[in-house]
């Protein structure tokens, strides 16, 4: 029976007429991203995460903090090359010998980008603002907790005046914000302060950069700030463009539409390395990545809850998992290899800070066979199926909670299953939902669990977590993250906390800190990621890194990277004359005539078919 | 939910032979028949919003915490947080706030935008509806055109080439689908050039006549992909449905009166095969603001389902809980609407 269906070479035509179209819309309207017909210079920043909102009193989440920076100057940076506090407003600042007066001398240069001067009315009243108004209070409220009084002396001179003394005074990340826009503002929204977006466009400002636009869930606009007292940024224009798929985002820094791509995977970090005109930068972490073991949740009353394993308050026990797990495996293995495999707490990018246990202190170094022998004689017994019992009689399995959308933390929860294993340890491993995990902490139903945090030149706010003030007043309601609570280590904790003149003693306490962390083997530090971002060599000639040595660029301390940005020489750059609309317009013109051609040619060949 | 409308459910339709005459008996039964349809929407739209509130409270996590991670706060700042967002409230009268705030359009206050929640969708939507209208236009068109030849001459060549793409399609994953084009045609490695963006809605300061353009340029990878994906139910239904009318009498009457083969499946089969698509069009329209999720997201295209998708990582309960209720009512509705529609167009199921 003869097949009234057209032959087959019909379809292969029809598709590769399809592809014709496809290529010849191609040809016209590639665009070249960075060119632009008005001579401006764009630096464009792949980002995934929303807004929350522009208020710098209220902004929380980790996009809006950073674009922030660039908008609110601060009182004091971080010096790109040494990690240490670096003038900023404050041209210079002295406590005064019992720590609880700090004067701060600004700059008289500085100007908000609607030509009034920033006084120190305007740092005053941003930070009593944030004391006095608990709606003004959840973005920075943390910094000004042991505030008494902030007077401005003179149009120059801020005296903060402390309920105790601080050491983390020179860390006070707090936008300055202008009184004379933001006083008015606070008085009509009342209440509903916490509502207000602040988006009047262009935001008035202190920073080196200017917030112009926001398309919501399509792009933020920045516009350099010629007459920062810096200097003037090197891009005229800074535009975060989204990407909700990071793979698409890659693919957007190959075609050259962005400049520059942050929080990379190491498979996406990798496969850039030979990319013409892309420079991969692998930074040194900032983030600790850690599994903490439940000690006994307890509430700060000594109440009991949760049901974590009853053998894990032991200490041998704790320390005998430590001693299971291999650093440098899981770094290998883990976060195929693109971390360091941790000692103390603090990453070792603070040099200061950073402690490491050595030589004889090293007692937690990966040794399985000695943690097999300390438990033996701990009276842990091996049953039949090579899983041991507590002396209490209980079984050592245990539950293991694994963040799902982190690929590196699935691989390590792999790993660990296999090494404790070989400790006659069997562990259920929950690789699940952060939402799963964060109610199994805070719920403290829990054997073991990740966790992790980024570490601010500062360390004050990983330690505090760890203090006896951390556990919870109630069951749900800890501030910390481990139920860990030591009195010598909250002793240490107080004292370096105060300690605001000598740099090297504060060290000296975090170190000591650190020690016992590791001993108590509650919070166990695994390794620090590195961070991996990406940028358009053909775009960004050149760019500040912080610390200025196997530094990053996306959340910096400071707004270095993108204040220091310079684009790269027209030459670099593929440019086109013909504007892009032109092209964009033509291209689907085309398109359009092709397939509409293609489906009546395929319409006539059929009917034709038919009427034989 | 309210039950699909198909041919199987005449409600006792056929065995009313001995009916009264038509007239105020008609137009009762008429009547009754739209009344009761639409108390099905309500009562459905009424369930959907309880069960969407406690349901989203189930999920596990705790926005506060899940917004303030990895920052450097204190207990106090959540606190404050947790009463701006009313979490601090029993969870009834945070229900009672809720429902009220229906009654008045009031969709509630999204955590992590800091804006009311009606704001954002109406925001989102004309995008979502422009993808999504397109796709489902184009792919209800390439379905039905393709599915009415493979019905036609079912076993034949066209039919198991058609047949067989079309459902290779259907079973590709579409964020799968959709990333192969992006790295095939937009990031210009390779032998092909960048052809189209990667991703957004328009580009950057494109203005009037240019900007439609560029949303054009911007919109041809989001829409083959979800046209490739989706085209399969619509042929596949088609085909189906041609078939079964394939050996109608009718079809040999308009045969023998000539006609070419073409016009009898044209202007006879085609038109009769159509009725049963009409349900599967109409409840696809009800799920076009909430189908594209995984497009939108691929796509970073700025619509609702990608907003969706971001509620539901905090989770952001004003947020989610609004749009649940708008796309189970636009499903709703839909259903509605087909109910109604139907008997219009087949007088087999009037009432």
């Amino acid at each position: 029976m003869k097949s009234p269906y057209p032959p087959v070479g019909t379809l292969s035509r029809r598709s590769a007429s399809a592809a014709g179209a496809m290529i010849l819309v191609g040809s016209v309207s590639a665009v070249p991203a960075a060119a632009d017909e008005g001579g401006t210079d764009t630096l464009t920043v792949a980002m995934s995460q929303q807004v929350d909102t522009f208020n710098p009193f209220i902004a929380q989440l980790a996009v809006t903090t950073n674009i922030l920076h660039h908008v609110y100057d601060r009182l004091v940076t971080v010096d790109p090359e040494t990690n240490e506090p670096a003038p900023a407003l404050a041209e210079s600042w002295e406590a005064s010998d019992d720590g609880l007066t700090w004067t701060f001398d600004l700059r008289d240069d500085a100007y908000f980008t609607d030509g009034e001067q920033l006084t120190a009315d305007d740092v005053a009243w941003t930070l009593t603002t944030i004391m006095e108004n608990e709606d003004a209070s959840v973005a920075s409220g943390n910094y000004v907790s042991a505030f008494e009084e902030v007077t401005a002396e003179d149009d120059t001179t801020v005296v903060i005046d402390l309920e105790r003394p601080q050491a983390t005074m020179t860390a006070l990340n707090i936008p300055i914000v202008p009184q004379h826009v933001w006083e008015p503002v606070l008085e009509e929204e009342g209440d509903a302060f916490a509502d207000y977006d602040n988006e009047d466009f262009p935001v008035v400002g202190s920073g080196p950069f200017v917030l112009a636009e926001h398309d919501r869930g399509q792009s933020i606009r920045l516009e350099a700030n010629p007459d920062h007292w810096r200097g003037e940024p090197g891009f005229d224009e800074l535009v975060f463009r989204y990407y909700t798929e990071q793979d698409a985002a890659v693919e957007a820094l190959r075609n050259g539409e962005v400049s520059l791509v942050y929080e990379l995977t190491d498979a996406q970090a990798t496969s850039l390395e030979d990319v013409d005109d892309v420079e991969v930068n692998f930074a040194d972490g900032k983030r600790f990545q850690a599994f903490t073991i439940n000690p006994g949740a307890e509430t700060r009353d000594g109440e009991e809850f949760g049901d974590g394993h009853p053998a894990l308050s032991d200490k041998t026990l704790r320390q005998a998992i430590a001693m299971a797990l291999d650093n440098d495996e899981i770094v290998e293995r883990g976060h195929n290899g693109q971390a360091v495999a941790a000692g103390g707490y603090i990453p070792p990018r603070y040099e200061d800070f950073h402690w490491e246990p050595e030589g004889d202190e090293a007692t937690l170094d990966f040794d399985p066979d000695a943690a097999n022998e300390m438990l033996d004689e701990a009276g842990y017994e091996t049953g039949d199926d090579g899983v041991r019992t507590s002396p209490d009689g209980d079984r050592l399995e245990l539950r293991m909670h694994v963040h799902s959308d982190r690929p590196d933390n699935v691989q390590t929860g792999q790993i660990m299953e296999e090494r404790l294993r070989d400790i006659g340890i069997e562990v259920d491993n929950q690789t699940v939902d952060p939402g799963i995990l964060s109610d199994a902490l805070y719920d403290a139903e829990y054997d073991l669990i990740f966790t992790g945090w980024t570490v601010n030149p500062d360390p004050d706010y990983v330690f505090s977590i760890h203090t006896c003030d951390g556990l919870p007043t109630e069951p749900g309601t800890m501030q910390g993250d481990a139920y860990f609570c030591n009195e010598e280590y909250d002793e240490l904790y107080d004292a370096q906390f105060e300690e605001h003149e000598d740099r090297d003693q504060r060290a000296e306490h975090v170190h000591r800190m650190q020690e016992i962390l590791y001993d108590e083997a509650v919070v166990n530090v695994l390794s620090y990621p590195n961070i991996m971002e990406a940028y358009r060599t053909d775009q960004i000639s050149d760019i500040q890194l912080e610390p200025a040595d196997g530094g990053n660029i996306w959340g910096q301390d400071g707004y270095w990277a993108f204040w220091s940005a310079e684009p790269a020489g027209e030459d670099a750059r593929s440019g086109a004359g013909i504007p892009t609309g032109v092209l964009v317009g033509t291209g689907v013109v085309v398109l359009l005539l092709v397939v509409g051609g293609t489906l009546l040619a395929i319409r006539r060949r059929a009917t034709a078919g038919d009427r034989e | 939910m309210t039950s699909t409308p198909t041919a199987t459910e005449e409600p006792a339709g056929a065995p009313r032979e001995d009916a009264p005459a038509p007239g105020g008996g008609r137009a009762r039964r008429v009547a009754l028949y739209v009344l009761g349809r639409l108390t099905t929407a309500v009562v459905s739209l009424g369930a959907v919003i309880v069960a969407g509130f406690f349901l989203f409270r189930i999920l596990p996590g705790d926005p506060v915490r899940a917004m303030t991670e990895g920052r450097e706060v204190s207990l106090e700042q959540q606190e404050e947080l947790r009463r701006q967002f009313g979490l601090d409230q029993p969870l009834w009268a945070q229900f009672l706030d809720y429902a009220s705030g229906l009654l008045r359009l009031d969709l509630g206050v999204s955590f992590q935008y800091r804006e009311p929640v009606a704001d954002l969708i109406l925001e989102r939507l004309g995008p979502t509806l422009l993808l999504a209208g397109t796709g489902t236009l184009l792919a209800a068109l390439l379905g039905l055109f393709l599915g009415a030849r493979a019905g036609w001459r079912p076993g034949g060549r066209g039919d198991r080439v058609n047949t067989a793409v079309a459902l290779f399609f259907w079973s590709v994953p579409t964020f799968w689908l959709g990333l192969l084009l992006i790295v095939l045609l937009a990031s210009g490695r390779g032998f092909f050039p960048g052809l189209f963006p990667t991703s957004g809605m328009t580009g950057p300061d494109a203005t009037g006549f240019e900007a439609v353009l560029s949303t054009a340029h911007h919109m041809v990878l989001p829409v083959v992909t979800m046209v490739a994906v989706i085209y399969a139910q619509y042929l596949m239904i088609m085909r189906s449905s041609l078939i079964d009318e394939k050996g109608a009498d009718y079809l040999t009457t308009a045969r023998a009166k000539g006609l070419r083969d073409a016009l009898v499946r044209r202007r006879h089969a085609v038109p009769n095969a159509l009725l049963p698509t009409v349900t599967l069009i109409f409840l696809n329209l009800g799920q076009v603001v909430s189908g594209v999720i995984l497009v939108e997201t691929v796509f970073s295209w700025p619509g609702l389902g990608y907003l969706f998708y971001s509620g539901l990582h905090v989770p952001d309960l004003g947020l989610v809980q609004g749009l649940f209720v708008l796309f189970a009512a636009s499903v709703i509705l839909m259903n509605l609407l087909a109910d109604l529609v139907y008997p219009l167009l087949d007088p087999r199921v009037r009432p």
